[in-house]
Parts: C-alpha cells; structure tokens; sequence
C-alpha cells in the first residue's frame, strides 16, 4: 500500500467559455521514504496536481474527480477541518519563491513556530526550542542570533532553508516541493538538493518534486512521473526514464538537455507547443508534435499502461510493440544548415 | 518629488503638540477655567477680549451674550469635540475595518453585499444621513457618536477591503494555508499587522472629519441642545452678534480650525513616516 495514492485527479478551471481541464485523470503513487520526480514543461499540470493534493485550488479551479488517498482517508472528501490537521503535519509543502512565500514583516523564527503552534499544543518555550533546533538542522548557521530577523534580511539560499525548516518542522510524512531550486543559482540549487536528500533520509519522509529540470531529477529523485498536458504519459524508476524511455514526449524532453558531447550547434528543442487546453486533440494529446505519430494516435484515446511492473506508458505505439525502448533520438532538422 | 513645507518630524511634532494640549485641556477642564462656563451673569454680557480697549483681565477672552465666560466654555467646548470625534472614528475604524477584511478576505456574498453597501452609504451625503437620523432621535453625545461612527465606516472599509485582497494574493497567505493555518489565524496574524500602519493613518484623518461633522451638526442644532458648551454651538449662537460682538464666533472658529488643523498635521506626518517610499527623507 502506497503512502499516497492518486488515483483519476481531474481539476478544471471554471472560465468564461467553459470549464478549461489543467489536470486530467492524474494518476500515480508516493512510496514511503522515496522521492518522486514530477517533471513537464510550464503548464503541464504539475504544480497544480501538487496543490490539488492539500486542496490549495482557490476559485476560479476546482477539483472536479479522483480520490488522494492518505491514511486510509481520501483526502478529497475530508471536512475543512480535517483538512487543515493534515496540512503541515503530515503534507507540508515548499514553494518556488521563498522571499514571497514569507511574511515581510514577522521574524523567521516567528514563522517556523507557526506550524507548531497551529497543530500542538506545546507552550511558546518549547515550539521555540523546536523551531530553533530546525533551523540548525536545516544547515543555517548561528540559527540563535538569526531566530529575530526578517526574511529581506537572509540571502536566496538562507530563505529556501526556512522554507524548508518551516515545512518541515512538525516532521511531516510527506514533503510536496514544488521548483523548490528555480529561483536559486546553481552552486545554491545543489546545496538545497542534497540538503533535501539528507532530511529525507533523516526523517524518513517521502518527497513529491515537482520540477522541470531532469538534471535535478536525475541528481534526487528515485522514480518519475512525466507530465503533459493535464495527463501522467509516462512513469517509471529514474534510471529507466533514461535508458529505457517508453514515450515519445519524454524522449523529446530528454533530447533536449543540451549535451556537450552532441555536434549539432543547435538545441534540439520539442517542436511547437503544449496544446491549448481548450481545443485538445482527442486521442494522445502529443500527437501533433510527435515524430512517430499515425493517423490512429490522434483520434485513439491513449491509457497509461504498465509496460513492465515498474515502468508504464501511455504511448500505445509503445505498448504494442510497435516503437523500440528506448525511443531513438530523431535527427533534427537544421532550418540554416 | 515637490517638497513640502514642512518635513514630516515637524509636522508630527507640532500636530501632535496641539492634539495632546487640546487632550489635556479636555481631561482638566475644572482645573483650567477660570469660571463656571454656565455661570450666567447679565451684568457683564458681550465684554470684549483682553486686546480691545473695553476688555476685562477677569474675563480673558470675553463673555458671550450670557455673561458666560468664552475662555471657560471653549475649554469645556474641547471635551465634546475630542470624546465625539475619537469616540465615533474608533467606531468606524472598528466596524469598517471587520467588514472591510470580511470582504476581502471571504469573497463571495459577503464581499457582494458589504462593498455594495458601502457604495450605497457613500452615494449618499454623510452630513445629510446625519442630520436625518439626529434629527429623528434627538442629539446626545451618544447618538453623535453613533450617528457619526456609522456613517463613517465605509472609508475604512473601502481601504481595508483592497489591501486585504492584495495581501491575500500574495503567496505567504497561501503558505500559510499549506501549513494548516484557520482563516481566522491568518488574518490575525498575516493580514491585520500589515493593515495598521494605514489604519491609523486614515483613523487620525478621519476623527479631525468626524469633529468638524459634530461642529456641524451643532451648529444647525441638532447637536447637544443648549446650554452646553460645544464648539459648534458657540458658533452658531455667535452668529447672531456677528458685528456686535465678532469675537464669540471667530474665538470658537478658531478653535475649531486649530485643532483641526493639528491633526491633520499630525496624520500627513504620520503618512509620511509609514509610507515606505518617504523613508530616509527629511
């Protein structure tokens, strides 16, 4: 039995022409203590699956089917309350931004308290002791005299290590990070990654990383799960999405990391864009810019679909036979020589 | 950026000075005046101030057309002008600050019906509801209040309800919502310490607006009835000697002006103190 279980997440945005779909019958699973990748470009769907998780979807969006099975209990059917109770206790998240993810004017030891405060009834002393052994823990040195500043007053790296101390502080089972490095330079980005990967390990949590780096995915993550237009195309273990890569929109998106060990000058960019999500092509949602697409691709409704028992795709070229794993990478054409 | 006359910590000053001296005249009134202000004496009406030639060092600043002392009721006059004014602003600031976060934190119905409310309330004139309603229920310094405080809530709860919805916005108060914070938690604790530094701004504005509402409404008389000494009285009874004995208007005038005048000095330099983009001007 999965920690998380998604099963059929479908949230939709209420317009003015019409319900517009951003996640369409998500599925996946959080294993105990694992990291799982959720990689795709912007729009895909996967930072709004992660709020959907904690039922973060503010009106216009509304989570419209699917269960998020936690505990037994389908998180979609809880009452608020209950809600609120598993929401940093047991899932806490971390946002892309920490500067605005912050309050400007209250201390960051005030906020790492907070957690604390809302879900145990342990006195100010201690949620202060607590809050003050996890920042320590979160690797920000001299925590003691840094408890009373604001966050304008830390750099990029400190403010990502509250977040984290903050999420973490009530050591939730769970761990949604969503771009948690996107706003950080790069020596800053690989210091927050392996400072998740020890917390993880240390406390034991599983993470959900929502990212659209590979190259954070294949430093952290232990399974991945590729998003594209509001739909899960592709899952598997890590390496598997590298070797073994079982659809074609995840063969383009790992062409495209730009490799010094490949001639062409140019990069290998996936051709055109994501589809908008109100004129969806009925059967595989890919279909118009992959190379390896039939006439049946587009129309076909395509079901993510277990290739091996760790490995699923929801590319039915792939599922019958019919592409060889893992997809071979299609010479681009250069438009200027 | 025009430079005003004054900088702001001059204008705190010297607005604050005159708030906290009309304060202190109002708390220590009996000890200040010189007389009963409604010690009538018809032996010694419409004396003149000290600086004409027929005044009277007994009686400062003249008597009216009672004989009464003008110095003593217009230190008296101080203590109606400051309990309405304060009284009927921390009214305003209250009601239109709850409603006003209400709205925009909530949405929905309520956001509907509190906005489209107070959009009623502001088509229509303050000073006239005003007088309706006094004039309906007969004036009182309560009723002053009352009638001022609520008619004075939208300000408030215009102000509040745009900076509540801009903060809500913001991605602190959905962290805060991933972390299992109650509604109520997070506006106590992320929205409302953000809103005070304008609430007391626009509450400072508000009470010299609200003292020179209940200097009107006593002037046309639906204020405390006579004898009580108000500001707005004296100046309406003076107007009937307006040549004969121009002091009785123009001394409650300019009382009215002075303080006036103080507080809004005093809220401009507090503006300018919490505006953030005035920082580290002079």
């Amino acid at each position: 039995m999965a920690l998380l279980n998604i099963s059929g997440l479908t949230t939709v945005f209420e317009t003015a022409t019409g319900p517009v779909g951003a996640v369409d019958g998500a599925s996946f699973t959080l294993e105990a203590g694992e990291v799982l990748g959720l990689v795709g470009e912007s729009g895909s769907g996967k930072s709004v699956s992660a709020f959907s998780i904690l039922r973060l979807i503010n009106p216009p969006g509304k989570i419209i089917g699917g269960r998020v099975e936690f505990g037994g209990r389908d998180l979609l059917s809880l009452a608020p309350r209950e809600m609120r109770a598993v929401r940093g206790k047991d899932i806490s998240m971390i946002f892309q931004e920490p500067l605005s993810s912050l309050n400007p004017v209250q201390t960051i030891g005030a906020q790492v308290m907070e957690p604390l405060l809302i879900h145990t009834s342990i006195g100010k002393r201690k949620a202060r002791d607590r809050a003050l052994a996890m920042l320590y823990r979160v690797g920000i040195p001299d925590a003691e005299s840094r408890f009373d500043v604001y966050p304008h007053q830390l750099s990029g790296g400190l403010r990502q290590r509250v977040m984290i101390a903050l999420a973490l502080v009530c050591e939730p089972k769970i761990l949604i990070a969503d771009e948690p490095t996107t706003a950080l330079d790069v020596t800053i980005q690989a210091q927050i990654l392996a400072l998740l990967k020890d917390l993880q390990s240390e406390l034991g949590m599983a993470i959900l990383l929502i990212t659209h780096d590979l190259g954070v995915i294949a430093e952290v993550a232990d399974r991945v799960a590729v998003m594209y237009a509001g739909q899960i195309v592709e899952s598997a273990p890590v390496q598997a999405i590298f070797d073994d890569t079982a659809h074609p929109y995840a063969a383009a998106l790992i062409n495209s990391i730009p490799d010094r060990t490949r001639q062409a000058r140019r990069l290998i960019a996936v051709k055109g864009n994501i589809p908008d999500p109100r004129h969806l092509p009925p059967g595989c949602r890919f279909a118009p810019r992959c190379g390896f697409a039939q006439p049946s691709c587009v129309t076909t409704v395509q079901k993510l679909t277990a290739v091996d028992p760790t490995h699923a795709t929801a590319c039915m070229r792939v599922q019958a036979g019919e592409l060889p794993r893992p997809i071979p990478t299609l010479t681009p054409e250069l438009p200027h020589g | 950026m025009k430079h005003s006359m004054f900088g702001k910590k001059l204008k705190m000053r010297l607005g604050g000075g005159i708030v906290i001296a009309v304060i202190l005249m109002a708390i220590f009134a009996p000890l200040l005046a010189p007389h009963d202000p409604y010690d009538q004496d018809l032996m010694s009406r419409l004396i003149p101030p000290f600086w004409n030639a027929q005044g009277d060092w007994t009686y400062p600043l003249g008597t009216d057309n009672f004989g009464r002392d003008m110095l003593s009721r217009l230190i008296y006059g101080s203590r109606l002008s400051i309990t309405v004014g304060v009284a009927a602003a921390l009214l305003a600031c209250t009601m239109g600050t709850i409603l006003g976060m209400w709205a925009g934190y909530s949405g929905g119905y309520a956001e509907t019906a509190i906005m489209r409310l107070a959009d009623a309330q502001l088509a229509f004139p303050d000073i006239l509801l005003a007088i309706l309603i006094v004039a309906a229920v007969g004036g009182s310094a309560l009723n002053l209040i009352l009638v001022l405080g609520l008619s004075g809530w939208t300000v408030y709860a215009r102000v509040m309800y745009n900076m509540t919805r801009s903060i809500r916005e913001r991605p602190f108060v959905e962290a805060a919502v991933s972390h299992g914070a109650r509604s109520a938690y997070i506006i106590r604790q992320h929205i409302f310490p953000q809103l005070i530094p304008v609430l007391t701004v626009v509450a400072t504005l508000q009470v010299a607006q609200m003292i020179l509402q209940e200097t009107a409404l006593s002037f046309l008389g639906l204020g405390l009835p006579p004898p009580t000494a108000t500001w707005g009285n004296m100046l309406a009874e003076g107007r009937d000697r307006m040549w004969a004995a121009p002091w009785i208007s123009n001394l409650s005038g300019v009382a009215i002006i002075i303080l006036v005048w103080g507080i809004n000095m005093l809220g401009n330099g507090l503006r300018e103190h919490l505006d953030p983009n005035q920082r580290g001007r002079q």
